[in-house]
């Protein structure tokens, strides 16, 4: 029994190495083959050149598919060999039932298991449920793409809020003439914060994918964009990481100024008097004395972020993506690519599923999972500022 | 107004005349100047002195008086705030320091300045004494190590901290903290270091070791010192000017001013009537 189990798992491991790797690489070559075949054929008369690129498009389309049909073949063959065997079992009441081996996924006896052999099951149903891949519709199987997605997605939504967000506050606070005009832009950035998301969702769509991604697409792939196939005119990682990162920026720029506003003036004046230039100053004193709160600020917009769901709806999260944003194929990171979103998961496993009820404890889980996450950004704002204030204490008399 | 008689008045040693002579009377030279606040509210009224060279000249006068922002102007540190605007003018070796030729940073490259209250930057005390020099783009370690000897020696800071150097410069005590911004302003071989009230935060023993560094640096740079203390004004400087209300009462050497001041104001004050 449990080598056969074994050997469904070791065939199962095979069929996924075939179909996501091999598989899976041949596909993506025979999608951009396909595009250019497609475009080169449509075209109502072909130049030499032309013609000649698209007899070279036929020849690769034969090889690859000549390498594709043995594997799907294996594939197919695997698959086959997962039915072929049933395990027969009867019930306490002396019922007889039957169930192909291929669709175990564990067997084990829990009223058979001493405590040990429990703890260890319990952690290892966690870390599976952390690490794999979902199954029948999202309700079974792991989150592990839902938790990879919302950490691309608030790492890339960090890389550009950063930047974005520390400009603007030195602008305001060290470079712009303190007036009128930086006062209406600050209640601007207030103001900012309290736009319903779902709002930032509609202008990441309007701006980001169809403006941004559909330019992009007609520069860099127009062939693709001719056959309707766009590749950053839609949704994707990228414009849902960019649309958050307007979403959070006001949390940055506000944390980020008062950082700067907190850097006392009798540093800044010794620095001047040292003969520093203000961007020296700035560079060399004021930032990192006001690292910490930056780090909080950009701390409280992950967790923000990471916990939004409304906009990412528009700009590219769906409730099962193929393949995750980083992968073995060149170019490794596909920022055009959509991708699955914890809190989008919860919204699908609770209220999208086909039965809803069984899906409930992938629902709490998941759940919990966001929130520990959520927890843990925030737990790690307060420990990098406690520790930053240590270092840059004030000097006291 | 302030007395023309006084303010022509020269030290003995110097002259401005002779080549031969190096050391200027008038190194720091304030003609007619105003200041104001705000575009409208003046502060300083038709300033003129002369502050020579390698010597130390005191600025002394009651809260208010404008002292410090005589001080502050002649580095320009004013140029931080906003609406202000001047008349007349300074000038340090015969060059205005308000030519539009010249830099303001290459100006305070030359004007060593410590404040009032000790404001060492949250780095080690190697990186404080050396910043000068880096944001001068200079930053090979032999040249750094050997500024930062000199420099601390000079303040009088070596033997204290020659072993923590690249500790923290919030872990000195007060006085030590004021001297390293002393060592930080002499770092970069300043022309001159102009002193806002560099002890008034300090016990008596800190203000005592800073007073006798007073009057080592002397031998090396012009010095300018605002002080609320007027017995430290007596015992560091050589030249004293007392301020009243924006204006310039009396100009002179800080014997006479001390002991026979020729304004009823002056003695009043210096004698602790008023102020």
């Amino acid at each position: 029994m449990n080598s056969q189990l074994a050997q469904v798992h070791e065939r199962r491991r095979e069929i996924h190495r075939i179909e996501r790797n091999q598989i899976g690489r041949i596909n993506e070559q025979m999608r951009r083959l396909d595009l250019d075949r497609r475009y080169l054929e449509n075209l109502s008369e072909r130049t030499v050149a032309q013609q000649m690129q698209l007899d070279r498009i036929h020849e690769r389309i034969a090889v690859l598919q000549s390498d594709f049909e043995p594997l799907a073949a294996q594939a197919a063959a695997l698959r086959r060999q997962l039915v072929e065997n049933r395990l027969e079992y009867s019930l306490a009441t002396g019922q007889v039932r039957s169930i192909t081996v291929g669709d175990l996924v564990h067997v084990y006896a829990p009223n058979q298991l001493h405590f040990l052999q429990r703890v260890v099951l319990f952690f290892q149903h966690i870390w599976s449920f952390l690490s794999e891949y979902p199954r029948e519709a999202n309700t079974e199987g792991g989150i592990w793409p839902a938790i990879f997605g919302t950490f691309i997605m608030t790492v890339l939504m960090s890389a550009a809020v950063t930047p974005f967000g520390v400009m603007a506050a030195i602008y305001l606070r060290e470079y712009a003439r303190q007036g009128l005009f930086v006062r209406a832009v600050r209640i601007a950035i207030n103001n900012l914060a309290g736009v319903p998301s779902i709002v930032f969702g509609i202008f990441g769509l309007g701006f980001f994918v169809y403006f941004m991604g559909g330019n992009i697409d007609r520069i860099f792939f127009p062939r693709a964009t001719e056959m309707g196939t766009p590749t950053f005119g839609t949704g994707g990682v990228l414009w849902a990481s960019l649309t958050l990162a307007l979403l959070t920026v006001p949390v940055v720029i506000v944390a980020t100024e008062e950082a700067l506003a907190a850097v006392s003036r009798g540093v800044r004046e010794g620095s001047l008097a040292c003969g520093a230039s203000k961007w020296q100053t700035i560079q060399y004193l004021v930032l990192p004395a006001a690292a910490p709160g930056i780090l909080t600020g950009l701390v409280l917009a992950m967790a923000r972020g990471a916990g939004e769901v409304a906009p990412l709806i528009l700009v590219g999260v769906v409730a099962f993506a193929p393949s995750l944003p980083v992968d073995g194929l060149f170019p490794f990171i596909h920022l055009e690519r959509k991708f699955m979103h914890l809190g989008f998961h919860i919204y699908d496993l609770g209220f999208q599923s086909p039965d809803s009820e069984a899906a409930q404890p992938m629902v709490f889980a998941t759940t919990l999972i966001l929130i520990l996450l959520v927890v843990a950004l925030n737990l790690a704002a307060i420990l990098i500022r406690n520790r930053l204030r240590r270092r840059y204490a004030s000097q006291a008399f | 107004m302030p007395d023309p008689a006084i303010k022509t008045a020269v030290t003995p040693q110097a002259s401005v005349t002779t080549s031969d002579v190096p050391l200027r009377a008038d190194y720091i030279s304030v003609r007619n100047f105003n200041f104001f606040y705000n575009g409208v509210h003046q502060v300083l009224f038709d300033l003129n002195l002369d502050i020579p060279e390698r010597q130390v000249t005191a600025f002394i006068g009651p809260s208010g008086c404008g002292k410090s922002t005589l001080l502050r102007n002649i580095n320009r540190m004013n140029d931080l705030i906003d609406g202000i605007r001047h008349e007349g003018d300074i000038f340090i070796d015969g060059h205005s320091i308000f030519d539009p030729d010249i830099e303001v940073i290459s100006l305070r490259k030359r004007i060593g300045m410590v404040f009032q209250k000790s404001n060492p930057f949250p780095k080690s005390i190697y990186e404080n004494i050396v910043y000068s020099l880096r944001v001068a783009g200079r930053h090979r370690k032999s040249e750094l190590d050997e500024v930062v000897e000199r420099s601390l020696h000079a303040a009088a800071l070596w033997d204290e901290v020659k072993d923590r150097l690249h500790q923290s410069a919030f872990g000195l005590s007060g006085g030590q903290m004021q001297r390293l911004c002393i060592a930080r302003a002499i770092a970069n071989q300043p022309e001159i270091i102009l002193m806002d009230e560099p002890c008034s935060a300090l016990d008596p023993i800190a203000t005592g070791k800073i007073e006798d560094l007073i009057h080592e640096l002397k031998k090396q740079f012009t010095i300018v010192i605002v002080t609320h203390n007027m017995q430290q004004a007596a015992r560091v400087s050589d030249r004293t000017a007392f301020f009243y209300l924006g204006k310039l009462i009396e100009y002179n050497s800080t014997e006479a001013i001390f002991m026979n001041p020729i304004n009823s104001q002056t003695e009043a004050y210096v004698s602790g009537r008023f102020g």
